[in-house]
């Protein structure tokens, strides 16, 4: 099968006339009105989707994403245009277009220099990817999923499983020279249940995923979603309504680490500093969170859902750290960014597809473990919020202002875990929160593989991850005073 | 530059002018010649520009022509889609036989299939949404109206002096929908955006916020100088905010924050999630769901709305929908699919995109202007929240509940007193949509969805 793979790593030579020569050419072409620096984006990508609803497969959907997109730099200045097409013919225009941000900027284009091709990771090697298989074996863990959940109890009412597959093909290169190819592949597995109960419904959405294969599924298998989505949707109809104010709120550990997604790490993208945007500009080397806080980006995890071996401009993925014992030691950089200040890239310049320009973004964003017990961390609150899953979450980069809103939360009465409660959203202050935290425990989890970021309109993958956390206090937006 | 310039227009009126019904007809005939009982195909195509201006310097500038296909191949009430950007012959042909094999394989989903010819019976309304004006700009023009924009924001005031850019966008879209039923059908509509999104400093707080105005006419946008200056004033109330105790109170959300409430309840009634009973207004049809003050419509045919169609997805002639009258929920938003579900009549809902699944949810929705002006909303509240800006996921449309990061202004004794932030507004949607007890005369077109001033008699404000 890793002979299937390589060979598949050649579409853009097989089925388009992608060559060293036609590429040169439009670097060219794009560099032609002057202009620092050019890189084009070529990518085709393969999408499945098979939705089972109403216990039957209700939706197949395939598509074919292709295209490229071109883009030329000068000075802060970006221009961009796209092709839906692979075929250089198209591609020629959309390099034109793209050069004229340079019009008037006076440099000279620098010489196209010969290439080097990038070395990079091999985080995902995946032995059998799910688009190398027929439909029935893909259906049966739709069916394993939906037989769990209707099973689990008489008030799941409805259940959707969906199974989401892609492969993508990456091709980078850029005047500079370097050329980087990747075979991204991509799977997400989701079951939602709804339950109903004396007139009231409520959901429960649980899945995972990752740069993964069938293998996936040994580890984590269809009934593991859909028993814990239909569990989660069943104590919602039996929880209380959330309280109302600031308090203790300790985060499990996974997906809770949304939080430092939201709170931190999209005030830590280098385009917002370098505008003086964030609150947190100006702050590398100055302490933005209590000395138990380090906190990483790695987009070198193997087979996790926002691993990347290059990122979206062909540079090599690393780890980064952002926060070190609770002082603030690096921004995550694009190519734009990192010319503009002087910075190494990092790695971070992503982008959702060859129709966007990229931008810094996260990869996979943790904290690292510390050393408390869960038991111990939760046994130190004597009123406050147990939050173990959220939905989503957002961030007013300018005035750090974040919320996220829980999907699984508990109360935390005398030490210990009581009632399950719902539509809890918490809200609190991106620079000023992880100063709270008083608790690191030693139990780091990564999420599932769910986690998708947008910024500017741009969807990418992403991965988080925490150990539990106790903050001293948070704002609690429930309903319940 | 000026031979320069036609480069850029020589691409953008060739694509303007192309004509797809020919292909969408002929795949359509591909499909049943090559065993589907029934296929359909949506195809969207054409340009796009935009560019973003920051603090005077151009930063972005973005064109391309995008185009999309997708086939929907029925067989029996078996069903697949496949969408693809390659249009070329072959391309589609290997299409046309993977997707008729998908759909071989896909579940038994009676209610499946192309909408019945008498949906067709009454015909697509001629309407005017496509305006030039904007793509005969040049770059040098777009880019100098963001620049305004900007300038506008950033002379306002001293405390602006950083910004997050102005932008200027505008695109047409061609729409084409075919059937093997012999509906055939296209139309073009264009759109354009300015907007400014400005920094303001006062030494302790850093705020941003923004203001924009859209229109399928060029000619119909504010002016880059009032969009300016309102973006600033919006801004800069933002100053000084701080937390308040938590507490119950009457909130008003104000038009833009209205229109994301309106979203959320044109969520609700859309046909996809009740088929899947995964809304709390399943079930509710003829029944008061809210207070007698709101009234919601859904009209495609709204002259110069940015929603506007003559037909939807699924090629069906577009007319108004009474969604909500007096606070009695009349209809739902449903397209074919949902409809036979439900067993109702479908309303031309369909919003299903070229790479999607069956969808149905709204066009132009919005919900009916009262009489009373946003002032005097305020004037009757004597302690309560103007909320501004809303963040957050943290509403469910299943169960009703309502939780969001909120900012905005307090009021006392009916005046706006001083902005506030860090805070949440909850309750659930049920208790909101009844407790609306006064309804702005101010509606105004910001979007696809768009509300006047709202005032909901009583949330809880969580705070410090």
């Amino acid at each position: 099968m890793m002979d299937g793979l390589k060979k598949l790593m050649d579409v853009f030579v097989d089925r388009f006339d992608v060559t060293q020569r036609n590429l040169d050419r439009l670097l060219s072409v794009a560099l032609a009105k002057g202009g620092d620096y050019a890189d084009i984006y070529l990518e085709y990508c393969t999408r499945d989707m098979l939705a089972f609803e109403g216990q039957v497969l209700k939706s197949a959907t395939k598509s074919i994403l292709q295209g490229a997109g071109i883009r030329v730099v000068a000075g802060g200045k970006t221009g961009y245009a796209y092709a839906d097409s692979l075929d250089v013919a198209e591609m020629l225009p959309a390099a034109r277009l793209a050069g004229m941000i340079a019009l008037g900027a006076g440099s000279a284009a620098p010489a196209p220099q010969s290439s080097s091709t990038t070395t990079t990771h091999d985080l995902y090697p995946v032995a059998r990817p799910l688009a190398a298989f027929e439909l029935a074996p893909k259906v049966s863990l739709l069916e394993e999923a939906d037989r769990t959940a209707r099973g689990f109890d008489a008030c799941v009412v409805e259940v959707r499983v969906v199974l989401a597959n892609e492969l993508k093909h990456v091709l980078v290169c850029n005047s500079g020279g370097a050329i980087a190819r990747d075979l991204q592949p991509l799977t997400v597995f989701q079951v939602s249940c709804i339950a109903a109960k004396n007139g009231e419904r409520q959901v429960g959405i649980k899945g995972g995923g990752g740069r993964v294969g069938m293998d996936y599924f040994a580890s984590r298998p269809p009934a593991f979603f859909a028993r814990n989505a239909a569990r989660q949707a069943m104590l919602l109809l039996d929880a209380e309504d959330a309280p109302a104010g600031p308090m203790p709120v300790v985060l499990g550990p996974g997906w809770p680490g949304i939080l430092l997604h939201e709170a931190v790490g999209h005030g830590l993208e280098a385009d917002f500093n370098r505008k003086n945007l964030s609150a947190f500009s100006g702050r590398i080397g100055g302490r933005v969170a209590s000395d138990l806080c380090s906190v990483v980006d790695d987009g070198t995890l193997p087979g996790r859902r926002g691993s990347l071996n290059v990122d979206d401009e062909g540079n090599a993925t690393a780890r980064t750290v952002l926060i070190e014992n609770g002082i603030l030691r690096r921004y995550m950089q694009d190519v734009l960014s990192a010319r503009l200040t002087g910075s190494p890239p990092t790695g971070n310049g992503r982008r959702e597809s060859y129709a966007f320009i990229p931008m810094p973004r996260m990869t996979n964003t943790f904290m690292l473990p510390g050393e408390s017990s869960r038991e111990e961390i939760i046994r130190s609150v004597d009123r406050g919020l147990y939050a173990v899953d959220f939905g989503g979450g957002q961030v007013d980069i300018t005035n750090g202002k974040f919320v996220f809103s829980a999907s699984e939360a508990y109360l935390i009465e005398g030490g210990r875990v009581t009632a399950p409660v719902r539509g809890a959203s918490l809200i609190g202050s991106g620079p000023d929160v992880l100063t709270r935290v008083t608790m690191v425990g030693n139990d780091l989890e990564l999420d599932e593989g769910l986690g998708t970021c947008s910024k500017d309109g741009q969807a990418v993958a992403v991965g988080v991850g925490m150990p539990t956390v106790k903050v001293s206090e948070l704002t609690v937006g429930g309903t319940r005073r | 530059m000026t031979s320069d310039r036609r480069e850029e227009q020589g691409p953008r009126e060739a694509v303007t002018c192309g004509d797809r019904r020919e292909l969408a007809r002929s795949l359509t005939e591909d499909a049943l010649r090559s065993g589907a009982s029934s296929a359909e195909v949506l195809i969207h195509e054409g340009p796009d520009f935009s560019t973003v201006v920051r603090m005077g310097t151009v930063e972005k500038l973005v064109q391309s022509n995008s185009r999309k296909l997708g086939l929907r191949v029925f067989h029996g009430t078996r069903s697949a889609i496949f969408s693809t950007s390659d249009f070329s012959p072959a391309s589609l042909r290997q299409v046309v036989r993977d997707t008729l094999e998908l759909a071989r394989a896909a579940g038994e989903d009676p209610g499946s299939g192309i909408p019945s010819g008498e949906l067709y019976a009454h015909v697509a309304p001629d309407m005017r949404l496509c305006f030039p004006a904007a793509s005969l700009l040049s770059i040098e023009q777009k880019m100098a109206l963001a620049r305004e924009c900007e300038e506008a924001s950033l002379r306002h005031d001293p405390r602006i002096r950083n910004s997050e850019g102005a932008g200027f966008s505008d695109s047409i879209t061609s729409v084409t929908y075919a059937n093997s039923g012999g509906v055939c059908a296209r139309y073009e509509r264009s759109a354009c955006t300015l907007y400014s999104s400005p920094l303001a400093e006062d030494g302790v707080q850093k705020q941003r916020d923004y203001w924009l105005t859209t229109h399928l006419d060029l000619t119909r946008l504010q002016s880059p100088r009032e969009v300016g200056v309102e973006a600033a004033r919006r801004v800069l109330r933002r100053l000084g905010a701080k937390s308040i105790p938590t507490c119950t109170a009457p909130v008003i959300f104000d038009p833009l924050t209205a229109g994301a409430l309106l979203k959320n309840i044109a969520d609700a009634v859309s046909g996809t999630a009740l088929v899947r009973k995964a809304s709390f207004l399943a079930d509710r049809l003829g029944s008061q769901v809210a207070s007698p003050l709101v009234s919601m419509l859904d009209d495609p045919l709204l002259p110069g709305g940015l929603a506007s169609r003559p037909f939807d997805s699924e090629g069906v002639p577009s007319r108004t929908t009474t969604v909500v009258r007096d606070g009695r929920l009349e209809s739902y938003l449903l397209d074919s699919y949902s409809a036979r579900k439900l067993g109702l009549a479908p309303t031309g809902n369909s919003n299903r995109l070229p790479h999607g699944a069956p969808a149905a949810g709204p066009s132009n929705f919005y919900l009916k202007p009262g009489t009373v002006s946003p002032d005097e909303i305020i004037s009757t509240v004597k302690q309560g929240l103007y909320v501004t800006d809303l963040i957050g996921f943290g509403v469910n449309i299943v169960s009703g509940n309502y939780s969001q990061g909120a900012a905005g202004i307090w009021i006392d004794g009916g005046c706006l007193a001083f902005p506030v932030e860090g805070i949440t507004i909850a309750g659930n949607l049920k208790d909101m949509l009844t407790s609306v007890e006064a309804v702005g005369n101010d509606l105004s077109i910001l979007g696809e969805i768009c509300a006047p001033t709202l005032l909901i008699g009583r949330m809880v404000v969580s705070g410090s």
